[in-house]
């Protein structure tokens, strides 16, 4: 067969209205979640966004074009953007291009870290308070709604200052404080999927809880929160770059954004770009995170209001 | 009897993904101070075409017309201004659901005599008193207390009543009531409608009655349409559907269960597709 | 929600009309609701207060930091360890060490900061109207600007007025606070000279005017010192701005779904039969059932600007609540950052719950129920 004869029976395979196999009813729902997705033009700006972070995230040795982030050069600290140095350089001479390449490897490092957390805990105790019920369900809650009611940044803050600074204890400090929303979701949806037939089908065949809880109701609660995850993701990033700002976070001579931009605050006035430009790159990735969360909410749930 | 309403080739078309929809086709009918029921299912353009009456298309549907004039007065291409001036005050719409098409933050009073506000200039007093009347006229017992209640306690019957007050206030000239008693129960129905003919005959209006239930449209009205597909497929007197002539309206009359005459299987509607072109 | 029509026993039909049915409080009922609404309210702060000092309390025990050294200093002996250590209850179990904490708390006691060598809650005290003030204004405008904004978006749905605060919603989403602070301290004081710089005063002219409310814009007007006043606004008015931002596109946003929301619903054709023009049916429809979410939205909004000033007060260098947590975290002063995270947590919490204490007194449909 020839190649578009290849593509155009793999497309029917997928749109195929009668599947008949698990497989292509996963697979075809996937691909025309992914031909909704697209054609919104805000979602695809997202992706790319993002794809093009990760991009830089995993080439940044290629991309910083041979210079360092960390090699200091005095005689030429806080140069302008001119051919060699094409962001400038900081205060101690360093190329502000290839750190902010290199930036992008703790961002990518922050986003991942912190969904591993936040989405397994907020899963946890989301679904045991669902399925459970009762009291359970009742102290959970409580303790999720308690935590939920706490000022994000400021409590981040608080942690950060006591665990000390280091990307780890941020991502920790994050997460403490982020976790509440999933949780939420995880129990909203728990307790609607709990009551329905196959639920009961499968206990009846002698599923212990957690099998239950893990092969059938997690997977069915992982969009919502896949999505509410991307959503928050813009927000989980800024309040690590606020940290980075402080001095929390990540530490020197380590390549983090919100660190750059505190340094150069000292030089605002004359040097704008030590400061201006890696917050651009932090503007840019919040933004695709939040076209994308966007986009993807429209997909799986097309009857919120955006 | 002189012409309330004429309407000649409605034609309504909304633009859609796929092409256009033409959800109104070439439909054409007289209305006097009468009932005229308009019967269809879903989809059939009735609604549609009330809407068009009143102006109340979305901005994206394309109407067009040979002739749609109210007592003389052509509404096609009617400028927005002076549809407000018809709208609430010759012409007005009561609406299928009291849950949601009275609004949930005013008190009844307010929303009863809002058409008065809009259209006369009355004093608060003189606009309290006529509203209380309404409401006595649609047979609430106790207006004054009904006056300053919101709409989430009343009860569906009430709800509608208040409804009719509501539309009928400005003692407009015709009345579209679109599916008044579906979002009722069986029971209260016939109060509604009770309440609704009598106002209607006292106050010589014309009334166009948009249902999907033909047995309710038969009994209440005294012309009947029946719509399919956006178009008029039948037209003759209540008391004369058992002689019609369309294959959709029989089977419709077929496929109404009767008490009398138990079936071993329910008649249903066998389409046809010509009835579509 | 309705009130179904009751049926006697013997199956006749109570006629409708009468009032038995109606579910109408008297004024005495109704007043007791809002009472219990408030005393829910209430025990929800409490708890939630608790569960924040809770965690304060873990944050303090667990720093790694040995708290008796940051007493005593590292060249203390022995004994005098010893002694402070007793004195600070640090042998006692964690629970009681926790209530202990809890009740300092509740006396006001936060314990002393290093940097200024004074009450932890006096420095709160004294820093907190200039947050206030930037919080404040910051919110009235978002609300003057966003709100109008938002219900014009949401009644132009799909065209320009709507893509526009969605745009403006984004782009609030995805800006980091503190650097846009410093962009415009570059653009509009250090190169357009527009406004003042940082802090709330030039140098020179702080002590002048006497702190009555703590208000620089009200104590200036208040005792005629008018070029303070105009000197406080320039410096007030870029913090402020860029905070209203944030408000406004975040309230703008919301305004804009409420909005669109409450268009779609049959009430606002039904305007539209009865003869309103379609502005008409938004503003006097659609707007009044918008108004009881948006006190939420408003309250969410005014409480996120306080975490927001964490940030922006440290660009600014503004002598609020905010700067003072970020000045005593950079001395590690736990004593001031744990008050001062309380303190902030605790206005936080107060007026979320507040917000939502607010929406469930206010909207007709919960009132009697």
């Amino acid at each position: 067969m020839s190649a578009t004869a290849q593509s155009e029976s793999l497309r029917q395979w997928l749109e195929s209205d009668a599947p008949q196999s698990r497989r292509q009813a996963v697979y075809g729902n996937v691909w025309r979640g992914f031909l909704a997705f697209v054609k919104n033009p805000a979602a695809l700006a997202g992706l790319i966004i993002i794809g093009f972070l990760i991009f830089v995230a995993a080439a940044a040795p290629l991309l910083s074009f041979g210079h360092s982030p960390y090699e200091q050069d005095l005689t030429h600290r806080l140069a302008a953007p001119n051919v060699t140095h094409w962001f400038g350089t900081d205060e101690l001479g360093r190329d502000i291009f290839s750190r902010v390449v290199y930036g992008a490897r703790v961002t990518l490092t922050i986003v991942f870290l912190v969904s591993v957390v936040v989405a397994p805990i907020g899963l946890a105790v989301g679904t045991l308070a669902g399925f459970l019920g009762g009291a359970v369900d009742v102290v959970l809650m409580r303790i999720t709604d308690i935590f939920l009611a706490f000022p994000r940044l400021v409590l981040a803050l608080a942690f950060a200052a006591a665990l000390g600074p280091g990307i780890e204890n941020a991502v920790i400090a994050i997460s403490l404080t982020a976790w509440p929303p999933y949780a939420r979701i995880a129990r909203a949806e728990t307790a609607t999927i709990a009551k329905s037939d196959f639920i009961s089908a499968v206990t009846l065949q002698g599923a212990s809880t957690a099998r239950i809880l893990l092969k059938h109701i997690v997977p069915l609660c992982l969009s919502s929160v896949i999505v509410r995850l991307t959503l928050d993701m813009a927000g989980i990033i800024l309040t690590a770059a606020g940290l980075g700002f402080l001095g929390l976070g990540a530490q020197p001579p380590t390549a983090e954004w919100g660190a750059m931009v505190s340094a150069g605050r000292e030089v605002i006035l004359d040097q704008w770009w030590v400061a201006t430009v890696p917050g651009i790159a932090i503007f840019i990735v919040s933004l695709g995170f939040n076209l994308l969360g966007d986009g993807l909410r429209d997909v799986f749930d097309p009857k919120s209001s955006s | 009897m002189s012409a309330l309403l004429e309407v000649e080739k409605l034609n309504v078309t909304f633009p859609g993904r796929g092409g256009e929809t033409r959800a109104v086709r070439d439909v054409s009918f007289t209305l006097g101070r009468e009932r005229l029921g308009i019967v269809g299912e879903s989809g059939s353009g009735k609604s549609t075409t009330g809407r068009a009456i009143l102006g109340l298309l979305s901005g994206s549907a394309r109407v067009s017309a040979q002739k749609l004039s109210l007592a003389g007065q052509d509404l096609r291409d009617l400028p927005e201004p002076e549809w407000r001036k018809l709208r609430g005050k010759r012409i007005t719409m009561v609406m299928q659901d009291p849950k949601y098409s009275l609004n949930p933050v005013k008190n009844v009073g307010w929303q009863v005599e809002e058409p008065l506000r809009l259209h006369l200039r009355t004093s608060r007093a003189d606009a309290r008193k006529r509203a209380l009347a309404m409401l006595e006229a649609v047979q609430i017992r106790d207006p004054e207390l009904v006056y300053q209640l919101y709409p989430h306690q009343l009860s569906g019957g009430m709800g509608q009543r208040v409804m009719i007050a509501m539309m009928l206030i400005a003692e407009p000239d015709l009345l579209i009531a679109d599916e008044p008693t579906s979002a009722l129960d069986v029971t209260v129905q016939n109060e509604v409608l009770r309440i609704l003919d009598k106002l209607v005959q006292d106050r010589g209006m014309g009334l166009i009655f948009i249902s999907h239930n033909l047995t309710i449209v038969s009994s209440f009205c005294d012309r009947v349409l029946v719509m399919y597909g956006g178009k008029v497929v039948e037209e003759c007197g209540a008391s004369e559907l058992s002689k019609a002539t369309h294959p959709y309206t029989r089977a419709l009359i077929a496929s109404v269960p009767l008490l009398t005459e138990p079936r071993a299987q329910l008649a249903t509607v066998t389409r046809d597709p010509a009835w579509l072109t | 929600m309705a009130v179904a029509v009751p049926t006697p026993p013997d199956g006749s039909k109570l006629e409708e009309g009468q009032a038995t049915q109606f579910s109408t409080l008297s004024p005495g009922q109704r007043a007791a609701g809002t009472f219990k609404r408030f005393g829910l309210f209430l025990a929800t702060l409490v708890i939630t207060f608790v569960g924040l000092t809770a965690i304060t309390f873990f944050i303090g025990r667990f720093i790694p930091v040995d708290p008796v050294l940051a007493v005593v200093g590292d060249h203390a002996n022995h004994d005098v360890y010893e002694k402070t250590r007793l004195a600070m209850g640090l042998d006692r179990s964690i629970p009681v060490q926790y209530l202990l904490y809890l009740k300092k708390v509740l006396s006001g006691d936060l314990g002393e900061s290093v940097m200024t060598s004074k009450p932890v809650l006096s420095d709160l005290l004294a820093f907190f109207p200039a947050t206030f003030e930037l919080a404040t204004l910051a919110t009235i405008i978002g609300v003057l600007v966003g709100v109008p904004v938002g219900v014009w978006a949401g009644a132009s749905k799909g065209r320009w007025p709507d893509h526009l605060v969605r745009v403006i919603g984004l782009f609030g989403y995805s800006t980091p606070v503190f650097w846009m602070g410093l962009v415009a301290l570059f653009i509009f004081y250090g190169k357009l000279g527009w406004v003042g710089g940082t802090g709330r005063l030039d140098v020179g002219y702080d002590d002048i005017v006497s702190p009555v409310t703590g208000v620089l814009l009200i104590d200036s007007a208040m005792q005629g010192q008018w070029e303070i006043f105009r000197n406080a606004l320039s410096h007030l008015i870029l913090p402020g701005l860029i905070l209203a931002y944030f408000s406004l596109a975040y309230i703008a946003r919301m305004t804009r779904s409420f909005m669109i929301e409450q268009l779609s619903q049959e009430y606002v054709t039904a305007a539209l039969v009865k003869g309103r023009s379609f502005w008409g049916a938004v503003w006097h429809h659609a707007f009044p059932n918008i108004m009881v979410p948006l006190i939420t939205v408003i309250g969410l909004s005014y409480a996120s600007l306080l975490e927001g000033a964490v940030l922006t007060e440290t660009v600014f260098a503004w002598p609020g609540l905010g700067r003072y947590i970020t000045q005593s975290l950079f001395n590690a002063d736990m004593n001031a950052v744990l008050g001062g995270t309380l303190v902030v947590g605790a206005v936080f919490i107060g007026i979320n719950a507040f917000s939502d204490f607010l929406y469930k007194v206010v909207d007709p449909r919960l009132r009697n129920s």
